[in-house]
């Protein structure tokens, strides 16, 4: 394991303590109003407070849980759905390919942003994990195509083809023999659906068509944009939550790299 | 041939999908939105709009599935989306279409500078492996994971705000009027320079890291081997060996890659106030406004399709595989 993979899994490790204890360890209650208004950050308010005098420090370390329990939520959900389609198609061949990879193509052409919004606007309530779960069905596709593509060329290897002579059902084939192998594809495109649901739940936030109720990075910035925060030149409004999710996005990218470089020896760095 | 008939197919029968997803939505959904909003508007709505805006939400009960799926088909053809809550009373189809050539303007010459810029990058970056190149990869690893509307909130405080250079929102200066005069297109240019380079920015390190991977692999090859064995120059080698198949991927990753693009940009329109269909969506959520929101999923929808139909036709000229059958 090189620097960068260790680097990255640090910082996920970081957020995830964050995530379980931020509603602790934060200073105030994040919607809470204050005396402070758009002050910049301070001794007793580190990134400084919004218009009504909320502290933003809070509202971050708050906020992050409903980051993580989203990207984790997804990174399940569509990584099971993923290896449902993926290695189903890949492993049977034939017609099932077809149909299946027909209806993974067809939700990666479909622009996911603007369909998820319509889906979110028009639920009664988007809370957390309803919006996770309208995430995950549009974010499996791209690892079930990878999968089935990997899974296409370990079908006819003899290992394989010795479990199928030696009487093995489909599904214990699937299961205990191709699987296995499998893994680092598996492992990359969960941590690639985490970034991809995060992002999403961020975006969606900060539109303004999930419920505004619980925290998160996006709610941050939300409220930021539709105060002005730009226009009265308070940064330590937006710079926070953004840098946040850049530095997440980074970790989880980096710990992709990582299991890139680990199923590719090609990829690794050569010693000049 | 028989390659572009099948993806022509293919992108038939996703424009069939999304259509009636669209179709679906509002009817499986709980709630009635739409009707609230007639409601609220009341005796507004001429008898016209009113039709149109129970067929397209299927608030006539007395019909079947069936029937309200042929009635939402027929509407389509005609070209017909309804009325705009957000922009009363304009049609949703008028709306779109003063939107769509922003949004096409913007998106597409940036989506294509982007692909450019970062397919040239990663040539480079893969053949140098090893050089200071590779230090770019951390850098812009950590630019595509800041997204797009930040990294517009970040332009506009510092290049708008901070140093007043450039416009923060808007697609030309107040007052002028939409004509073909210099003064004008100036201004279209001068407006676009802060959302483009948004784009440009968050969506180019992906190309990079996709070229440069697949260079790394391309240039173990054995023919780039016997390339070199002949010694023919440098320069040859990496864009007539190692390139040209290196950006097959590339290629054929730009159709997938396309929807998540347009999604990211239609942020950054939102973030700028531009005046295209990412920014008229933003209205519409406001308003909880469905035919717009619809509309511009549809018109999206089309134009992703209609752009992947024209990648397949680089793929084709770039790989004499996929013609040889046909």
């Amino acid at each position: 394991m090189n620097f960068k993979t260790k680097l990255g899994l640090g910082i996920l490790a970081f957020f995830t303590l964050i995530a379980v204890i931020g509603s602790w360890i934060a200073p105030y209650d994040p919607s809470a109003m204050g005396d402070d208004l758009l002050s910049p950050p301070s001794g007793a308010h580190w990134f400084g407070t919004t218009m009504t005098g909320q502290d933003i420090f809070s509202q971050v370390l708050v906020g992050t849980r409903g980051v993580m329990v989203v990207g984790l939520v997804c990174g399940v959900l569509a990584t099971f759905l993923s290896i449902l389609v993926g290695v189903t198609a890949g492993f049977l061949g034939g017609a099932a390919d077809e149909a299946l990879s027909m209806l993974s193509n067809v939700f990666l052409v479909i622009p996911a942003l603007p369909l998820i919004i319509i889906v979110a606007s028009m639920l009664p309530s988007a809370d957390t994990v309803l919006i996770a779960a309208v995430i995950s069905l549009t974010a499996w596709a791209w690892g079930a195509r990878v999968l089935r593509a990997q899974t296409m060329s370990l079908r006819r290897r003899d290992f394989v083809e010795a479990a199928r002579a030696s009487g093995e059902s489909t599904w214990r084939i699937i299961v205990f023999e191709v699987l296995p192998n499998l893994m680092a594809v598996i492992a990359s495109g969960f941590v690639g659906t985490v970034i991809f649901a995060v992002m999403l739940q961020i975006t969606l936030s900060f539109v303004g068509v999930v419920s505004l109720s619980t925290w998160n990075w996006g709610t941050i910035l939300f409220w930021a944009q539709s105060n002005q925060a730009l226009g009265q030149g308070a940064w330590w409004w937006f710079v926070p939550a953004g840098l946040c999710i850049a530095l997440l996005g980074t970790a989880l990218a980096l710990i992709n790299f990582g299991i890139d470089e680990y199923a590719n020896p090609r990829l690794r760095k050569v010693r000049a | 041939m028989t390659f572009l008939l099948r993806r022509g197919l293919f992108y038939l029968i996703t424009l069939w999908a999304a259509i009636t997803a669209n179709f679906l939505l509002p009817r499986l959904l709980p709630g009635d939105p739409v009707q609230a909003m007639i409601t609220k508007l009341g005796g507004r709505l001429n008898s016209d709009a009113m039709a149109s805006l129970y067929i397209l939400f299927g608030l006539d009960e007395k019909k079947s599935i069936w029937e309200q799926y042929v009635d939402y088909w027929g509407a389509l053809a005609r070209g017909d989306l309804g009325l705009s809550f957000t922009f009363f009373p304009t049609p949703v189809a008028d709306v779109l279409s003063q939107s769509l050539p922003w949004t096409l303007g913007l998106v597409g010459v940036t989506t294509i500078i982007a692909f450019l810029l970062g397919t040239l990058l990663g040539v480079y970056a893969g053949w140098k492996r090893g050089s200071w190149m590779d230090n770019l990869i951390p850098v812009t690893t950590f630019l595509s994971s800041i997204p797009y509307f930040w990294l517009g909130l970040i332009a506009i405080s510092v290049f708008s705000v901070t140093f007043p250079l450039l416009p923060a929102s808007g697609g030309y200066a107040a007052g002028l009027v939409p004509e073909w005069s210099g003064e004008f297109i100036g201004s279209v240019l001068e407006h676009a320079v802060l959302p483009g380079i948004t784009i440009v920015v968050s969506s180019v390190a992906g190309w990079i890291l996709g070229m440069r991977n697949m260079m790394v692999t391309v240039t173990a090859e054995d023919y780039v081997l016997v390339a070199r064995a002949k010694g023919l120059s440098q320069k040859r080698i990496m864009f007539a060996y190692a390139a040209r198949n290196a950006v097959l991927p590339s290629i054929s990753g730009f159709a997938l890659s396309l929807g998540f693009i347009v999604g990211g940009a239609l942020l950054v329109e939102m973030v700028f106030s531009y005046p295209g269909l990412g920014y008229v969506l933003f209205q519409g959520i406001g308003a909880k406004d469905y035919p717009l929101m619809q509309g511009v999923f549809l018109v999206i929808t089309l134009a992703v399709l209609v752009a992947n139909l024209l990648a397949d036709i680089g793929y084709l000229l770039l790989d004499p595989r996929t013609r040889r059958e046909g």
